[in-house]
């Protein structure tokens, strides 16, 4: 095996047979190629006008027929659709593909706004658990509290609660930026992956158990941290990136970032089954 | 997967069977096996209201083993002579089905020996036993057993209910929620989760003279708190104890004559979302139980972890 301290990042990952594996069937990895963008074809994708813009009351709908109702109106091209009494259902707003103003006039149940990749949505009112899981691009805005597992899993996009959320915020976070205004649960950011977390007030225990990489910033007190969890130095770069995503998400905007806490894998859990016996108590 | 509601009217009272109701219905995707309701009505607060079985559901689902009327009117008679016996006098008489009857009862002495002596008759069990506290359950969502026991119409300060799917124990009457705080009048208990030290716990309980009726983890919730009032612990502290002394996932509710309370554990598993103002105070499992009450926009929050909350009415 090759000196993994001093070997090229690429190198190393080969050499830890992280680039090994043959894959085959459907877990095949397919890349985009520009020169065949044309031959693309991103299924359930619709050319919207912002401007185009409309309203829905889906307070007598099933949450199967309000989410069919947006995607006829997305066909028809319109970017601007405002969703009025969602009254707690589930599952609205999820698996949009496309960029669109979403607008909801009150509170969602679970599962609001999963799967999606693009839209701009803002929710006045609160949301259950899981929302926007799986998101892969865009923004959510949350004007008041959200439930458990915030975030669960999200690749990219801008997550935004400006009131408290509850536990398990950012469970296998992948990529993308969640920012909480208020308080989070215990378990934040368990077994996230990559990306970063913001919240401004306190957080309750087990602060980023068993995180494998990414970011955590807190602004209040923290309950505990969780296995493989540890402060961080807080830089300068990190206060700017702070104070110009907050400024983005307009939520504390004259936050004092500086006293903020950085929280980041240990990375002692990593490739955790080579390691001693002794060496694995230690990693817990 | 359950769901439990419950709902609190802080200075008045209100049709509280209906509005639980629509609670419970809203949540029936969370399990329809059976619907539990624990009513806290209006009293003279002089007579004990004791709703009981002398049978078992054996509709659609149902484990129990199909019985004879005529057995059940055995049971009866032989509940109404321990009754005698005991020094308790019959007021008022309902038989609401065939297995399931409801007593106004005059009296004032000691509830444990009183409900070991009725449910020493085979097949019977004390469902409820209270002032205000009336617990009704059985097989089917919730409207269908509102239907079946005329519960719309009930008026009450607060109530807890339970939409059950089995998962733990049997389809059956006596492993439906809400649990009576045996022995203490007015006590229920409704449970979402899985407790993991059960057996451990129910073993030691048992040790100190407590009843469990079912083999339904729930019900451990409330011999536990009720083993710890009895030691002189209020409300808020046994339920305080749960928190380390119950073992699993679990968000419960639990109410007494003047109170509703509810504990959730400290790795916050199980869903709960609360509605909170001066006069009423609503929760459930989903916000979509809370909006069957209120359907205008409201400020909803889901309690942390650890989090144990009591109110009166």
């Amino acid at each position: 095996m090759a000196n993994l301290k001093t070997s090229e990042k690429k190198t190393k990952a080969q050499s830890m047979g992280l680039h090994s594996e043959v894959l085959t069937g459907k877990t095949q990895q397919k890349f985009f190629n520009p020169d065949e963008a044309e031959n693309f074809y991103y299924f359930g994708t619709y050319d919207v006008d912002f401007n185009k813009r409309t309203e829905i009351d889906v307070k007598n709908m099933e949450c199967r027929e309000a989410n069919k109702k947006i995607d006829e109106l997305m066909k028809d091209g319109y970017g601007t659709i405002v969703i009025k009494n969602p009254q707690g259902k589930h599952s609205l707003g999820v698996g949009i593909l496309n960029k669109l103003n979403l607008i909801f006039e009150g509170s969602l149940g679970y599962f609001g706004c999963g799967s999606m990749d693009g839209p701009i949505v803002r929710i006045n009112g609160r949301v259950g658990w899981s929302c926007a899981e799986n998101m892969m691009a865009g923004k959510v805005v949350i004007e008041k509290n959200a439930g458990s597992c915030f975030g669960a899993a999200i690749r990219g996009g801008d997550l935004i609660c400006k009131g408290s959320v509850g536990a398990r915020t950012g469970i296998d976070q992948k990529g993308g930026t969640i920012i909480i205004g208020g308080d989070a649960g215990a378990f934040t950011g368990f077994m996230m992956q990559r990306g970063r977390i913001i919240i401004l007030g306190d957080v309750g225990i087990n602060l980023g158990d068993s995180m494998y990489d990414g970011t955590i910033f807190v602004g209040g007190k923290i309950g505990s941290f969780g296995s493989d969890a540890v402060e961080a130095e807080l830089t300068d770069s990190d206060q700017d990136w702070l104070k110009r995503k907050l400024k983005v998400a307009e939520i504390g905007e004259n936050f004092d970032v500086s006293k903020m806490t950085k929280v980041v894998a240990g990375k002692k859990l990593w490739n955790y089954d080579a390691l001693e016996p002794t060496e694995k108590k230690g990693a817990i | 997967m359950c769901g439990i509601a419950g709902l609190i009217h802080r200075g008045n009272t209100s049709k509280v069977g209906f509005e639980l109701q629509g609670m419970l219905q809203a949540l029936k995707h969370r399990g329809e096996d059976s619907t539990g309701y624990a009513l806290y009505g209006k009293t003279n607060g002089q007579n004990f209201i004791m709703r009981f079985k002398v049978g078992e559901n054996v509709g659609e689902g149902s484990n129990s083993v199909m019985e004879d009327v005529s057995v059940y009117d055995e049971r009866k008679k032989i509940v109404d002579g321990y009754l005698s016996d005991l020094g308790a006098k019959i007021i008022k008489e309902e038989r609401i089905l065939p297995y399931s009857l409801r007593y106004e009862i005059e009296y004032d002495k000691d509830l444990m020996e009183f409900s070991q002596k009725i449910e020493s008759v085979p097949g019977v069990e004390i469902l409820s036993m209270g002032k205000s506290l009336e617990v009704i359950k059985d097989l089917g969502n919730a409207e269908a057993v509102c239907k079946r026991y005329n519960l719309d119409k009930l008026v009450g300060t607060h109530a807890i209910g339970h939409a059950r799917m089995a998962t733990e124990s049997g389809v059956d009457i006596k492993s439906a929620h809400p649990f009576w705080g045996y022995p203490f009048s007015d006590v229920s208990v409704v449970h979402n989760g899985q407790l993991t030290n059960y057996w451990n716990n129910r073993r030691v309980l048992e040790n100190k003279g407590m009843r469990f009726m079912s083999e339904c983890d729930s019900e451990l919730i409330a011999v536990y708190l009720a083993e710890k009032m009895r030691n002189g612990a209020t409300l808020e502290e046994g339920m305080k104890e749960t928190l380390t002394g119950l073992d699993g996932v679990f968000t419960y509710f639990v109410a007494t004559k003047d109170s509703l309370g509810m504990a959730k554990d400290t790795m916050a598993a199980k869903p709960l979302v609360l509605y909170e103002s001066d006069d009423l105070v609503a929760m459930g499992s989903e916000e979509i139980a809370i909006r069957s009450v209120l359907p205008q926009e409201i400020e909803t929050y889901d309690p942390f972890d650890g989090e144990v909350k009591v109110w009166q009415i």
